[in-house]
């Protein structure tokens, strides 16, 4: 999936972008670039940077050093209203005292297109959002999952070059969250506008970008597709923040043969990080999902624990399995034949040591 | 005296079935402490707001015999009388639009034209206080700077040689009275619409910016819209404030200016029309002038209330 | 986008000049009494002066009476219709705007004529009476800023969720109102009492249609016979306004909140 779409040209770049607010670093030296065509989310907890990021993009913030390009040109000196970008924000911000047909036309009015085109516009525009015929409606008649798809309209409405979307889903319901994001991202395919879009929740992010940008206290900790994001977290933030983590304390047993021993327990690593010592403490993690219950597929690690909490999840048993010292996370399927194991039972897991990684912090 | 403990205290209150009784059929049943609770506020006010305005009402249409009449309603119509109200009305109108227009640029400076912090607050206080400041005190500060003496006065005409009263300009006048009304009517629309202005989110005009529009187009299509009720509503407050007013202008001329309300002060102290129900029906006009702004305020504020949930 | 705009500081700067130019001149006034040189002499006169001490002495006990009435009035009624009776609040709501409607020279009007010496109630026949009969009258003006206080007080505070958990550990109505909701709502109170006594202190209309010794009455007698004097007094009236502004929104820094806002 990752490297089967075909090269899309380079539409935004930001080069060494920095962001201070009164001498604090808010965004510290951003270097990213995205596709033509792409739906880039900038994931991370609040206070990273990312709505900073956000509104650079969109003019309303200066850098304080650094560079906005768009295909080619660099638009940092551009004013907002120049920019021809399509913004959705969180509280909605539809206009109260205009009806949704006349919000939805509101940029195209400003362009100065003639009300017959306007009209045929935002028809097109709310089929599209699947709101044909709630053009009279006023925001405070609508809820706020109609309102969010409005302000998607009329953001789109005047053909932006890009859309920026800022933590929009954060407001509204868990239900309607899970089916305004995808509705937001087949209207984005469909029309095929670069689209950048803000969020702190991670399976959001997972769930409809083509590519994460993971940040944290102003940093770029990693780029690249969902699932490079969360099989291969370059840091240790981006591997707890994006899924859960298990880590387990390690010793070093011995560096010629990489064997090491978790509560007295040893096994083998695929290899050792470069400068450790026998004796030393290693920090080892690991997702739920690739530890096993027994030994199913001849996995080179194994494990003996007692079992210490069941959490019956539906289709999805997350077992933690004690160990000694350390806890161990395990996220097995329900098998409708066979229940799951019992409180305090003894019990054998088992993981492919390939699928040990050990993280900078 | 209260309702006793084992009884809920709050929840709906205890309504009687609604049959054909129609309103009648609807009235809560009300315990004692709740009626004992609400009747000094009840008494209180139909005593000193509602009989007196009726009991002149009623004086209205009373000849000095205490037989019914329309002859007062009649000698409304005398040319002091109809003066003195029109130029009440000018005034208060005049000092109403300058004041709105003057203090909604200085709260849109102050709230929008990101100036330091501080400002906001000295802003907001000052204006709480120049409200209140009206009435005599403030007359004696006018009278002080650009009075016939005034410093304002002197200085002009020592150092600039500027004579302000030679080239026509008279405190002691209705333009004079109206920019004195101005010095707590701007303060007082400052008071009253920052609320409103605060209510503009950013969003808005963020997001009116990313559609292309420059300032003048959000204020046009968005802004003063939304601002618009709160406006009128200033409006009508500032005026029935400025029209009511007294003694700012007794202070600065006694009764020799001849607006309404010191036209009825003059009948009232020393029964000058010799009539009092006259004074009465001159009290009911200025109670349906002032009745008549607070009404559009009242339409224009639900109206809003409406857009802004 | 963050500099102030220069627009902002244009108008901001002609209205502090506005503002400023008459207490500065009234100041510079106040001080030139004595030809040629500045001094005190005005203020002086006026703070040893004994009609300005009486009658602010007696407009300053008027407004206490009137807080203390308009609290007595309007707090519980707020507190009931808020909590159980909230058909009433249209009514109330209306009564309170009356003040607003009704010229203060309207109502004193037919205060003399409906309470004199002829009528059912004779409040103007007697010092004591009219005193009563001014309280009252204050009481009615001040009574939309009080009402407003108080209700939004009692709002801050979530009133209901407050009363119903105090009913759940077993308090009864009296209990709930002074111990509970009362120490809750003082902050509110105050404001209300601070902008009571502000347009009480330099009120003039109805004291001298009611012709009571009141400061404003005082005041204006002051004008009408004194040059300099004047100034002074307003100088300190406008002190007073200030620091009973300023206790309010002090007293806003200190005012509990409980509910979500």
């Amino acid at each position: 999936m990752p490297e089967a779409a075909p090269r899309r040209p380079e539409f935004l770049r930001l080069a060494d972008l920095v962001k201070e607010f009164g001498g604090i670093p808010v965004v510290k030296d951003a270097n990213l670039a995205f596709n033509k065509g792409e739906f880039i989310t900038l994931l991370g907890p609040s206070g990273c940077g990312k709505t900073t990021i956000l509104r650079m993009i969109a003019g309303f913030e200066r850098p304080t050093r650094g560079s906005i390009l768009v295909e080619g040109k660099d638009i940092s000196a551009l004013p907002p209203n120049q920019r021809q970008i399509g913004m959705v924000f969180q509280a909605y911000a539809l206009f109260p005292n205009m009806n949704v047909e006349n919000n939805v036309a509101f940029g195209l009015k400003i362009a100065g297109m003639p009300a017959e085109q306007r009209r045929a516009r935002v028809e097109e525009m709310l089929k599209l959002i699947g709101l044909s015929g709630y053009g009279k409606r006023y925001p405070f008649e609508m809820s706020g999952g109609q309102q969010q798809r409005v302000a998607l309209a009329r953001a789109l409405a005047p053909k932006p070059r890009m859309l920026l979307l800022d933590e929009p889903l954060s407001a509204l319901d868990a239900k309607i969250r899970v089916s305004l994001r995808q509705e937001i991202r087949a209207i984005q395919r469909d029309l095929g506008v670069t689209t950048i879009f803000v969020t702190h929740d991670q399976e959001e992010a997972l769930s409809i970008s083509d590519r994460i940008v993971v940040l944290n206290a102003g940093n770029v900790e990693q780029v690249g597709t969902p699932f490079e994001v969360y099989n291969r977290p370059a840091t240790r933030f981006v591997a707890t923040f994006v899924g859960t983590l298990n880590t387990l304390n390690a010793t070093v047993l011995n560096v010629a043969d990489r064997s090491v021993a978790v509560d007295g327990q040893a096994f083998q690593l695929a290899a050792l990080p470069p400068g450790a010592a026998a004796n030393a403490p290693l920090a080892l993690t690991m997702r739920p999902e690739a530890v096993s219950l027994g030994k199913p597929n001849g996995q080179d690690v194994v494990l003996q624990g007692r079992v210490a909490e069941v959490s019956f999840l539906g289709s999805v048993i997350r077992l933690k399995v004690d160990l000694g010292q350390n806890m161990l996370s395990l996220d097995t399927f329900n098998d409708t034949h066979t229940p799951p194991p019992a409180l305090d039972q003894r019990i054998e897991v088992s993981l492919n040591s390939s699928d040990i990684l050990i993280l900078p912090n | 005296m209260f309702p006793s403990s084992n009884e809920p205290l709050t929840g709906a209150t205890n309504v009687a079935p609604v049959g054909r009784g129609g309103w009648i059929g609807r009235l809560p049943r009300l315990r004692l402490g709740e009626v004992l609770g609400v009747a000094p506020f009840i008494i209180f006010a139909v005593m000193f707001l509602v009989l007196p305005p009726f009991y002149l009402f009623g004086l209205a249409f009373t000849d000095k015999a205490g037989q019914f009449t329309l002859q007062n309603i009649v000698d409304l119509g005398q040319p002091l009388i109809v003066s003195a109200f029109w130029i009440s009305i000018l005034i208060s109108a005049a000092s109403a639009l300058i004041g709105a227009v003057v203090g909604l640029f200085i709260a849109l400076a102050v709230i929008r034209g990101n100036l330091p912090g501080w400002i906001r607050a000295v802003v907001t206080t000052f204006s709480g206080v120049a409200s209140n400041f009206a009435g005599i005190p403030l007359a004696f500060a006018f009278i002080s700077t650009v009075g016939r003496l005034g410093i304002l006065t002197i200085l002009l005409r020592t150092v600039f040689h500027i004579d302000i009263y030679r080239s026509g300009f008279n405190l002691f006048t209705f333009s004079g009275l109206t920019l004195i009304y101005c010095y707590f009517q701007i303060p007082l629309t400052i008071l009253l619409i920052t609320p409103a202005i605060d209510g503009l989110k950013r969003e808005w005009s963020e997001a009116a910016e990313t559609l292309g529009a420059k300032p003048w187009q959000f204020w046009t299509y968005v802004g003063i819209p939304v601002l618009w009720p709160n406006l009128l509503g200033t409006l009508s407050l500032l005026f029935a404030n400025a029209f009511g007013a007294v003694a700012t202008a007794y202070a600065l001329t006694g009764t020799s200016i001849n607006i309404i309300t010191l036209q009825l002060y003059a009948q009232i102290r020393g029964d000058a029309l010799q009539n009092p129900g006259l004074g009465a029906a001159i009290a009911l006009a200025m109670v349906a002038i002032a009745a008549f702004a607070n009404v559009i305020y009242l339409i224009v504020r639900t109206r809003a209330e409406r857009w802004l949930k | 986008m963050r500099r102030g705009k220069p627009w902002a500081w244009l108008v901001f700067v002609l209205g502090a000049l506005y503002f400023m130019l008459p207490l500065v001149a009234t100041i510079q006034f106040a001080l030139s009494i004595r030809r040629g040189t500045y001094s005190l002499d005005a203020f002086t006169n006026v703070l040893y002066d004994a009609h300005f001490q009486e009658s602010f002495v007696y407009s300053f006990i008027i407004g206490l009476c009137a807080i203390v009435v308009g609290v007595l009035i309007v707090a519980p009624a707020a507190y009931f219709v808020r909590l159980r009776l909230p058909r009433l609040r249209p009514i109330i709501e209306f009564l309170t705007l009356l003040p607003l409607v009704i010229p203060a020279i309207v109502l004193v009007f037919g205060y003399i004529r409906l309470y004199n010496t002829s009528s059912f109630i004779n409040l103007t026949g007697s010092a004591l009476g009219t005193d009563i009969l001014l309280t009252f009258a204050y009481v009615a003006l001040a009574l939309p800023y009080m009402y407003r206080a108080v209700d939004t007080g009692l709002r801050t505070i979530d009133v209901q969720t407050l009363t119903e958990a105090a009913n759940i550990l077993g308090a009864n109505t009296p209990t709930i109102l002074f111990k509970v909701i009362f120490p809750n709502i003082i902050v509110a109170l105050l404001s209300g009492a601070f902008l009571t006594l502000a347009i009480v202190i330099g009120e003039f209309t109805i004291a001298s249609l009611l012709n009571r010794p009141a400061f404003g009455v005082y005041m204006q007698n002051v004008g009408a016979n004194r040059a300099y004097e004047p100034a002074a007094l307003a100088i300190i009236s406008f002190i007073f306004t200030w620091v009973a502004m300023g206790m309010i929104q002090l007293l806003a820094r200190f005012a509990p909140k409980t509910a979500p806002s």
